[in-house]
């Protein structure tokens, strides 16, 4: 049977649908969602199941770095993730709406302290050896600063590569440093700082703009 | 044995051709039935011949010398090669021309989300006709095809290319503040453009209050009068603009499939004054874009007003398949 076509031509498919991310951001992202009254008692219960209903939003969880993926593809109309996330994956078109101020870092360089390697490399070899699992925020940065390095992309712990030799620093992301202490490093330069942040798809900030500014208002942090 | 063919293109079987063919036939019906014939161009095209539409065809998908030693692109739309037509095939002929195309392009887009290199767009050029009542006209068979392809819940979004240029000229924003204050709006930015905003000395919180609440602006008409009311006289010039569009398009009854949307910016450089762009409830991606181009015509030598759009093929079909799937239905 054909359906009767709403007035208002929105975009199908009941509640609109919000991408969480798990990891650093999650427990944040919960306290936020209670204080606008979207229930997360399922949530934090519950650390099997992907996805949730509660009070007229569709909950999907994900890796921080598969918000951006979904939201633009148009699997989730709204999402949650850092900064550090939109800065490495920066050819995706999704709308930023909204910095939502929790999950602070600083994206940074480092290197092992009291050692020189790092400027001697660029003295000497003309590029910095550099380990990160940003390799596009570190190669931008590095152009942007008329510099060269040799960036090379890890997937684990990023600590471990000025450590063991294969770099002379590493570009991550830090919140409050002791890792780096731990491991005997320290930062060097600072390249940006990252917070969680309300990003959109773009047929669903146009079709459901009313449902969408609605969320963005409730979720606006205060004081501004 | 895999032979593979280059990222981004594809091969199509008969079950896919055959729908992809019914689905041509039905837009190119819909085109013939509002008085646009239908014309072919060459595939590449001179790289100097692009290049004067658009700077940005500097950056084409693929070029290459002919064994003349010519620079050479494959097309990256049709709207270019439209107006080289029309200015050099068809100087004798009296305007309007009424032109459709069903046509592949080419573009470097990363091919791993599912933006092809290779692709086929259906659209529409109406030249010679100025604005309100032509680019009306353009959005009406923009509906006409939507429709004919059975995307009957689609949208037609509705803005402004000229709105923040003229705006940040009366603000008096200039240079580096200018360029980051329209990146961030073509970027869908709207954290960024807070911040590009902030940066701007001397800009009184009223002016601020304008510019950031104008990109959130859209729906229906009354979304004009919010506008207006912010005030200032590039804002007013670009609302009085799409009020006279928009009367337009309710004496052609086709009103109610279009959004009025202030923080539309399309990041092609020929654009003046209105753009659109074609949203469906069953898709993610846009299914196409278009608006006027005043100025195009003028640098092929021939001075014509201009206005027309183009619909991305494939994700017409995408979004016909998630239709029919989404009503319960298979045709």
């Amino acid at each position: 049977m054909p359906r009767v076509v709403d007035l208002t031509r929105a975009r199908s498919g009941g509640p609109l649908k919000l991408a969480l991310p798990r990891g650093a951001l999650w427990g944040d992202t919960l306290d936020v969602l209670d204080r606008i009254g979207v229930g997360t008692a399922e949530l934090r219960s519950d650390s099997r199941s992907l996805v949730f209903e509660s009070n007229g939003v569709t909950l999907v969880t994900m890796r921080p770095s598969d918000v951006p993926t979904y939201v633009e593809a148009g699997a989730a109309d709204l999402g949650i993730t850092g900064k550090d996330v939109l800065l490495e994956q920066p050819d995706r078109i999704v709308y930023e709406v909204l910095d939502l101020r929790y999950g602070a870092c600083r994206m940074v360089l480092a290197g092992r302290a009291g050692d020189n390697a790092l400027d001697e490399d660029e003295r000497r070899l003309g590029a910095m050896r550099i380990a990160t699992k940003y390799p596009r925020v570190a190669e931008r940065h590095f152009e942007e600063t008329g510099r060269r390095a040799e960036v090379i992309e890890v997937k684990g712990s990023v600590e471990l590569a000025p450590l063991s030799g294969l770099a002379d620093g590493i570009v991550d992301l830090v919140a409050t440093g002791r890792t780096l202490a731990e491991n005997g490093l320290e930062v060097r330069e600072e390249i940006a700082t990252c917070t969680a942040r309300l990003i959109a798809n773009r047929v669903s900030h146009k079709l459901r703009a009313e449902e969408v500014d609605d969320l963005v208002e409730r979720l606006r942090p205060e004081g501004r | 044995m895999i032979h593979p063919t280059p990222p981004g293109t594809r091969d199509i079987l008969p079950e896919e051709m055959r729908e992809l063919r019914a689905l041509e036939a039905s837009l190119r019906a819909a085109f013939e039935a509002h008085g646009y014939g239908e014309v072919a161009t060459p595939t590449i095209e001179y790289a100097d011949v692009l290049r004067r539409g658009d700077e940005r065809y500097a950056n084409a998908a693929y070029r290459f010398f002919d064994e003349r030693g010519d620079l050479l692109a494959m097309r990256s739309d049709m709207t270019i090669p439209i107006a080289r037509l029309v200015s050099t095939r068809m100087q004798d002929e009296e305007p309007p021309f009424r032109l459709s195309y069903i046509a592949r392009a080419y573009r470097a887009v990363n091919p791993q989300r599912g933006q092809m290199r290779e692709f086929t767009q259906a659209g529409v050029e109406l030249i010679g006709a100025p604005a309100p009542d032509g680019t009306a006209e353009v959005i009406s068979v923009l509906s006409a095809a939507l429709d004919a392809a059975g995307l009957t819940r689609a949208v037609v979004g509705l803005g402004d290319a000229d709105l923040y240029g003229q705006l940040l000229v009366e603000l008096g924003v200039q240079g580096e503040g200018r360029d980051r204050i329209l990146d961030r709006l073509a970027t869908h930015d709207l954290v960024g453009l807070e911040l590009a905003v902030d940066e701007v000395q001397d800009l009184d919180s009223a002016s601020r209050a304008t510019l950031l609440a104008l990109p959130g602006m859209r729906g229906g008409p009354e979304v004009l009068d919010h506008a207006t009311e912010l005030g200032g006289e590039a804002v007013e010039r670009a609302t009085g603009r799409l009020r006279a569009t928009y009367r337009s398009l309710v004496g052609r009854g086709v009103a109610d499939r279009v959004r009025l949307d202030l923080g539309l910016l399309r990041d092609l450089g020929y654009y003046t004054g209105a753009i659109l762009e074609v949203y469906d409830p069953a898709l993610g991606h846009i299914l196409g874009g278009g608006g006027r181009y005043d100025s195009l015509l003028g640098r092929f030598g021939r001075d014509l007003p201009a206005a027309g759009f183009a619909l991305y093929l494939e994700r017409l079909h995408v979004a016909q398949t998630e239709e029919e799937r989404q009503n319960g239905g298979t045709s």
